[in-house]
């Protein structure tokens, strides 16, 4: 079993990991985060999605192996503190931006990733970027308007 | 409690260098190679491939590259997707790819997908093989007998099946810049975004100051078991002056050319109306745009 060094939300971790591990389950069965979730576990649904260096990746579309020597922020990182939210989870929450909630994991972390880049992404790109995402609800109007929000975007209403 | 594993078990080995690469390769001949894994850990989660051994390049350096050499647009085994299509290089010489390669998935597949993989991985409704064959690509592989080059054409010989013999590494591949001012147009039509595409067209056309056409690609998927040019199309087109009924003439004549097959997502039928479609917006396009190149000039 090969033996990784993998930092997680800030953390350093030494695991002896199967060859066929995914980053997923990793991060859920051997590290207890349980924010990142599995959906279809074949790259569709953008529920899994994790920031690897810094970047929005599927976690079901990495192998564990793969991480090896590398960063990897989850949902748990997101928030400054116990109590208080990220300006994207603070959007969510304040445009009704999740139904089930499911998604949302996996979402944030494509937004944080936008968030965390200097310049402010335009509209189509927002939109493109969450179409990367599954919602099982469907709810996809108040997503859209709390992304727009986060990311300083034009409002869609100030567009009509 | 033990993490569930998906894939059925391989062996993961890292290789250092593109010889180390092309050893362990030459070693097992049900060793395939991973880079970005996009399509390859799908299938081995759903245990569509079982391969014995898993090589990967990953982590071998200097392979993440995108470089001009001799005219062409040169990108190294590892660059990714993401990497390639926002690279200055590809936005100014090569705006066709980088229109393409967005149509590829979503930024988080993008983000760790290569290009070179996707060649190599070559599903025929895929965007770069067709890019491939739009953009006269040759490509570079590596194996214990050396290095070996193909054009574009050579190399997809099927449905996810390419000229790469088993012990063989896509290492590189050369896309040719395209003249200036070259109009380009790329579409597709797919049930939902980032979806493979049902049928998508990569164009491109050039015409002289007098608006005779002297440069045309017209390069199709979703049509067959290759990414397939429409030659005859392109040779009817190369030395006129195009107008309407040269466009009209190109749909009929594409639907002609091709011989899609019927599949749960689309009959042939809907493929070859939509193919002559898109090769008319897609002609029409791109010569818009090559004549306003001029214009400007």
């Amino acid at each position: 079993m090969p033996e990784i060094t993998v930092t997680v939300n800030g953390t350093e971790h030494r695991l002896d990991v199967h060859d066929r591990l995914l980053l997923t389950d990793l991060l859920r069965d051997r590290l207890r985060l349980t924010g990142t979730h599995l959906g279809c576990e074949h790259g569709v649904c953008g529920a899994c999605t994790v920031l690897l260096d810094d970047l929005p990746v599927r976690g079901c579309l990495v192998l564990a192996v793969q991480a090896d020597g590398r960063q990897v922020r989850t949902v748990e990182s997101v928030a400054p503190d116990a109590s208080t939210l990220h300006p994207v989870q603070q959007a969510m929450a304040d445009c009704h931006g999740l139904q089930c909630g499911f998604c949302t994991p996996g979402i944030v972390m494509t937004l944080v990733a936008m968030h965390e880049r200097d310049e402010r992404p335009a509209t189509d790109e927002v939109d493109e970027a969450l179409s990367g995402h599954l919602c099982r609800c469907t709810g996809y109007r108040n997503i859209t308007e709390a992304a727009h929000r986060a990311l300083g975007c034009e409002r869609e209403e100030a567009r009509r | 409690m033990a993490a569930p594993v998906k894939p059925a078990p391989f062996e993961y080995v890292r290789a250092r260098s593109l010889h180390e690469a092309a050893e362990l390769l030459a070693a097992d001949p049900d060793a395939k190679v991973l880079a970005g894994g996009q399509s390859l850990v799908p299938m081995l989660s759903m245990r569509l491939a079982r391969p014995a051994r898993l090589v990967d390049v990953g982590r071998i350096e200097h392979l993440a590259y995108v470089d001009e050499v001799e005219g062409h647009l040169e990108i190294g085994a590892t660059a990714t997707q993401t990497q390639v299509a926002t690279h200055p290089l590809t936005l100014s010489r090569v705006p066709i790819l980088s229109a393409g390669i967005a149509r590829i998935g979503h930024t988080q597949i993008r983000n760790r997908g290569t290009v070179c993989g996707s060649l190599a991985h070559h599903d025929p409704s895929a965007e770069l093989p067709a890019l491939a064959l739009a953009l006269d690509a040759r490509l570079t592989s590596f194996s214990v007998r050396g290095p070996v080059s193909r054009t574009a054409d050579a190399f997809f010989t099927g449905t996810f099946d390419t000229a790469l013999d088993l012990d063989e590494v896509l290492t590189s591949v050369q896309f040719a810049m395209p003249p200036e001012g070259t109009g380009w147009s790329f579409r597709e039509v797919a049930r939902r975004s980032g979806d493979f595409a049902l049928v998508g067209v990569g164009a491109l056309l050039h015409t002289d100051d007098a608006g005779v056409v002297d440069h045309v690609r017209i390069s199709l998927f979703g049509v067959g078991s290759t990414p397939v040019r429409v030659r005859a199309v392109e040779d009817r087109l190369l030395g006129t002056v195009v107008d309407e009924p040269a466009l009209d003439a190109a749909a009929e004549a594409t639907a002609d050319q091709i011989d899609p097959t019927s599949d749960a997502h689309a009959s042939a039928d809907y493929r070859r109306e939509v193919a002559a479609h898109l090769v008319q917006e897609a002609l029409a396009e791109a010569w818009a745009t090559t004549r306003r190149k001029h214009a400007d000039a």
